[in-house]
Order: C-alpha cells, then sequence, then structure tokens
C-alpha cells in the first residue's frame, strides 16, 4: 500500500483555496481545505488528469486585426497543452468571424474543438 | 448607435469606452440619460479585448468567459442603442463651469467638437507602472515593454516579443503572460519579485507559473541591464534582504533578449486633476463619496481609474452605480452632502474607496490590506459593524456594502476601518 498526500491550489475561482488530497494506491481517501462543492469537484480530478482550457490566437486575413483571439470549447489535458498551442500556430483562418465561431474541429483528436472568442470584422476599404 | 458625436449638449459623457464605461453608458441610457462614450483606441472594448484568457465574467454573468467574450457582451449591447460614441478620440480640455454645465474639448478623427455636459463618468482605466518606477535606471535598449505592451502585441497583433524572456514583478498580468510566452514557444527565464510574496492571484502562480514549472524569484530584484547590439542581452538579479536592501554577493546574471515588467497598475488622472479633482495617495485614484464622485461636484469615476480592482466585474458593478449616481445627480441637480464623514484607514488597511460618506445612500466599500493576516474582523469601528474573515491579503481586494440604517448610526464625523485579530 503506497500511500500520498497532494498539495493543490483551487483555480477555480480567485480565492485560491489550498486543498489537501490523501491518496492510497492511486485512490482518493480524503479531501481536505476546499470552502465549496466546485473546489472538491476541481480536487478530485486535478490530482487524476489535470485539465485546464487552452487560450491562444490564430492568423486571419482580411480583417480589422491581424489575429483572432481562441480558447478550446472545453478543458484539455494539462500536458497536451503545449503541442495543442503548436498545432494552433499554423490555422489561418479568414475574415469575418463571430465570437463562438468553429476554427478547429477535434483538437489533435481529443473530441474537443476551437472556437473564435473574438470577432474580426472585415476591413473596411478606407 | 452613431460612431459620432450627434449632439451639443449631454446628461452623460462617459470617458473611456472600457468595461467600467460601458456598463455605466448603458445603464445610464436605460434610465433615460443622453449620453455620449469617448474612446481613445480604435475600437470600443477597452484592456479585456487583449486579455484573452478565460476568468472573467463569474460574478456577473456566473459563466467563466474570457476578456473579448467579456466585453463583447456590452459591445453588442451598446451598438444596438442610441448611445453615441466616438472612438479614436480624447477629451484634451474638461472644464468645470457651473454644477450642471462642464465644457469638454474633444479632439476626434473628424475634428475638434466642444460638447456641454451636466455630468462626467471617468473610466479611463490605469496605466502600468514602468521600469523606472520600479527602479531599473540606465539605458534603454529594445526588449524592454509592460506586460500589457507585451500582451497587446501578442493577443492584438499576432508578434511575438522574444525568445528569452525575464518578467519583472509578479502582477497578475505578468503572470498571465507568462504562460502566454511559453504556450507560444518562447522561454520565460524567470519571474522576478521583490516581495516575500508574490502579487498576483495565488491561482495564477499555480496555473501559469508551477503548471508550466517557470521559475518565481521571491525577495529578488534587478539592480541592472546589459545590452548587446542596442538589445536586451541580460539582467543582473539580486536577492534583498530587510528593507528591500540588495544582499551582496548574491548577484547572478541571467541571459535574456526581453525584459517584461509586471510592476501594477496606477489609476489615471490627468483629466481629473485638470478639473482640480482631490488625489488619494494610497489609492493613486481620486477621493470620492459612495456615488463615486469625485470632490468635483458631477464628476464620477468607475473602474481602474477609481481604484485597481481584482475583477472586471467589479469594474462593471462601479460603472453601473456611477451612472445610477449621475442620474440622481441629473435629477436632483447636484448631490447634496448633509454632514460628510471622513474615513480613516486603520490597522492593517492600506486603502479603502469611498473615502467620505454622505450618509445619503448605502455605501460599497472596496478595499486592501497592508499585510496577510488569518483569522480576522474587517472593523467599521464606530458603527460597531464587523465581519469575519478566515484570511486576508494584499492581492485580494476586499468588497463590502453597509447598508444606510447602519452607517446612520454612527455618532461622529470619522469612521474608521480596521483588520482587528480574532481570538
Ligand atoms: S474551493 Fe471553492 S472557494 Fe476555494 S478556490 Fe476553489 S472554487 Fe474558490
Amino acid at each position: 500500500m503506497t500511500k500520498q498526500v497532494k498539495k493543490i491550489i483551487c483555480i477555480v475561482c480567485p480565492r485560491g483555496c489550498e486543498i489537501t488530497v490523501e491518496l492510497e494506491d492511486g485512490k482518493i481517501k480524503s479531501i481536505k481545505g476546499y470552502s465549496c462543492s466546485l473546489g472538491k469537484q476541481y480536487a478530485e480530478k486535478e490530482v487524476v488528469n489535470p485539465e485546464r482550457i487552452l487560450m491562444s490566437t490564430v492568423k486571419c486575413v482580411g480583417g480589422d486585426l491581424p489575429v483572432v483571439s481562441v480558447k478550446t470549447a472545453k478543458p484539455i489535458p494539462l500536458s497536451r497543452m503545449i503541442e495543442a498551442s503548436k498545432a494552433l500556430a499554423d490555422i489561418v483562418v479568414e475574415a469575418p468571424v463571430k465570437i463562438g465561431d468553429k476554427i478547429v474541429e477535434n483538437l489533435l483528436g481529443l473530441g474537443i474543438d476551437v472556437i473564435a472568442t473574438r470577432p474580426c470584422h472585415k476591413q473596411k476599404e478606407e | 448607435m452613431p460612431d459620432r458625436i450627434t449632439k451639443k449638449d449631454y446628461d452623460i459623457v462617459v470617458i473611456g469606452g472600457g468595461p467600467a464605461g460601458l456598463a455605466a453608458a448603458l445603464k445610464a441610457r436605460e434610465k433615460g440619460l443622453e449620453t455620449l462614450v469617448v474612446e481613445t483606441r480604435d475600437r470600443l472594448g477597452g484592456i479585456p479585448l487583449q486579455c484573452i484568457h478565460p476568468g472573467f465574467g463569474i460574478h456577473y454573468f456566473k459563466e467563466d468567459m474570457t476578456g473579448p467574450e467579456f466585453v463583447y457582451r456590452f459591445i453588442d449591447k451598446l451598438l444596438s442603442t442610441d448611445i453615441d460614441y466616438t472612438v479614436k478620440s480624447y477629451v484634451n480640455i474638461a472644464k468645470y463651469v457651473s454644477p450642471m454645465e462642464k465644457k469638454l474639448e474633444i479632439i476626434t478623427p473628424y475634428g475638434t467638437e466642444i460638447v456641454r455636459t451636466k455630468t462626467i463618468i471617468y473610466a479611463a482605466g490605469a496605466r502600468e507602472r514602468t521600469r523606472y518606477e520600479i527602479g531599473i535606471t540606465g539605458p534603454n535598449p529594445a526588449g524592454i515593454m509592460t506586460a500589457g505592451e507585451a500582451q497587446t502585441l501578442m493577443d492584438m497583433y499576432g508578434v511575438m516579443p522574444g525568445k528569452r524572456i525575464l518578467i519583472v514583478g509578479s502582477g497578475d498580468v505578468g503572470l498571465i503572460m507568462a504562460r502566454r510566452f511559453v504556450l507560444e514557444g518562447a522561454e520565460v527565464v524567470g519571474v522576478v519579485e521583490i516581495l516575500p510574496y508574490p502579487s498576483g492571484l495565488i491561482r495564477n502562480v499555480q496555473q501559469c507559473l508551477k503548471d508550466y514549472g517557470i521559475p518565481l524569484l521571491l525577495s529578488h530584484m534587478v539592480i541592472s541591464v546589459k545590452k548587446r547590439n542596442g538589445r536586451v542581452s541580460s539582467a543582473v538579479v539580486v536577492k534583498v534582504g530587510e528593507n528591500f536592501k540588495p544582499i551582496q554577493g548574491t548577484e547572478t546574471e541571467i541571459e535574456c533578449d526581453t525584459i517584461v515588467i509586471a510592476a501594477g497598475l496606477k489609476p489615471r488622472t490627468k483629466l481629473l486633476e485638470s478639473l482640480g479633482a482631490q488625489i488619494d495617495p494610497r489609492t493613486k485614484g481620486p477621493v470620492v463619496n459612495e456615488y463615486f464622485e469625485t470632490t468635483i461636484p458631477g464628476v464620477f469615476v468607475a473602474g481602474n481609474a477609481l481604484i485597481i480592482n481584482d475583477y472586471v466585474d467589479y469594474a462593471v458593478e462601479q460603472g453601473e452605480l456611477a451612472a445610477l449616481a449621475a442620474t440622481k445627480y441629473v435629477d436632483e441637480k447636484g448631490i447634496r452632502i448633509k454632514k460628510p464623514v471622513k474615513i480613516i484607514l486603520g490597522r492593517n488597511m492600506r486603502l479603502i474607496v469611498p473615502q467620505i460618506l454622505t450618509l445619503t445612500s448605502d455605501a460599497l466599500f472596496y478595499g486592501r490590506v497592508a499585510r496577510p493576516e488569518d483569522n480576522v474582523w474587517l472593523s467599521f469601528k464606530e458603527i460597531g459593524f464587523k465581519i469575519p474573515q478566515l484570511k486576508v491579503l494584499p492581492s485580494i481586494m476586499i468588497r463590502q456594502k453597509i447598508r444606510l440604517d447602519k452607517l446612520k448610526s454612527i455618532g461622529t464625523n470619522a469612521l474608521t476601518v480596521e483588520v482587528m485579530p480574532r481570538d
């Protein structure tokens, strides 16, 4: 039997509670230090498979700004963040783009889409 | 929704088209005021436009959004109204003529406009503190910029500011940019913080630094910057002891091509000062009453121009409150101050707004403590009002509403706000 104690900082809200998770053979024995149920849920996930929302930008041609900001529609595994960010480096879209437009489908085969978070309007002729 | 100044007279001119200004304009229009928004950048939205990370709107919309998603809720709403706005424009001169008349000279792309208004909401945000304000003197090679500048470059214009980046200061924008740099393939060699604790939110220390193994050098400062071929080549970092004195022999030279200054924000106050508004040396913003009215009648302030906020939600809240106050001002031809009460900063309180109470309305306080402390009371002494707090931190703003009936129980003309140990 292997015992393990993991300390994690909850990132769900700015309060940043420090949560202590006790594990036995990889199974959660106890969770302490959270101030709300969201924190408990977060801790359960965080000790097994930490996930984050990825945010980035992709190139946009013909728009009022050269890039459009994007995010993953759902959190992706933390361990895949850099790889996922690299995958977005070569994407080019065309204006106009609206908030919520799908930019990449099924990023890295994770089953999660990348969506636009800022509009890119067609550049007006001056 | 004309992108033009269509009138000569307004009830309210909102200076700044970021979250506080947009929220103020929408609320003012909803209350029937003739409203104009003046924005310096080429589009409405303010700083959240470039804050592409999540963490916005949890309080206001009960949804986790990125900055642009958050602020576009307000922009889209504003564009569906008949509120006048003008971008690439700024108020060059503001003059107080009388309680019900302020005169503004506004420079716009289509000429200079003179506008009269009954009230002003100043929501021009904050500026970043520069390298000189944190004592990094010496040459000025390419590659030194503030965190906000780096953010504008990267996340508005898609330009990478450097390859090996040192961040000075652990404010939230710096932490957030550290993560952005790493995700975009740059190396962040460290985050240097002079204080013994990070100045940004602990969750940002986790999700921006620890997630990517970026070193955080607490109790350290940059004492000099070296250059090669006109570009930053390294920084000399030293450990500091008591009173932030460099400890001899601890100097290390860190190679980097870019230094990003993340030393916090300072409210913009130039225009308010030109109007004669009193400035609080603690908040560095104007002195206000519970209507967020400055010492100049009919001139209100909201957002980071009032106080540096932790959440955009607070800026929005302040914008809406200021707009309601401006509505009252227009309706009642001024806010009468019966018996002003001064707010006094007591034990472990570093700053607070409002600084004055007129005792004619509920008051919403925003403040910061001077140092971290556990298990305390936040106490409003003379009215015997106290709230238990498990933990107070300088990086976490205190927000406390107190109802008028409670405030009215005060017998003196000063109210002390203090943090007291709980036993
Ligand atoms: S546990 Fe709850 S209160 Fe604490 S940081 Fe997480 S979400 Fe916030």
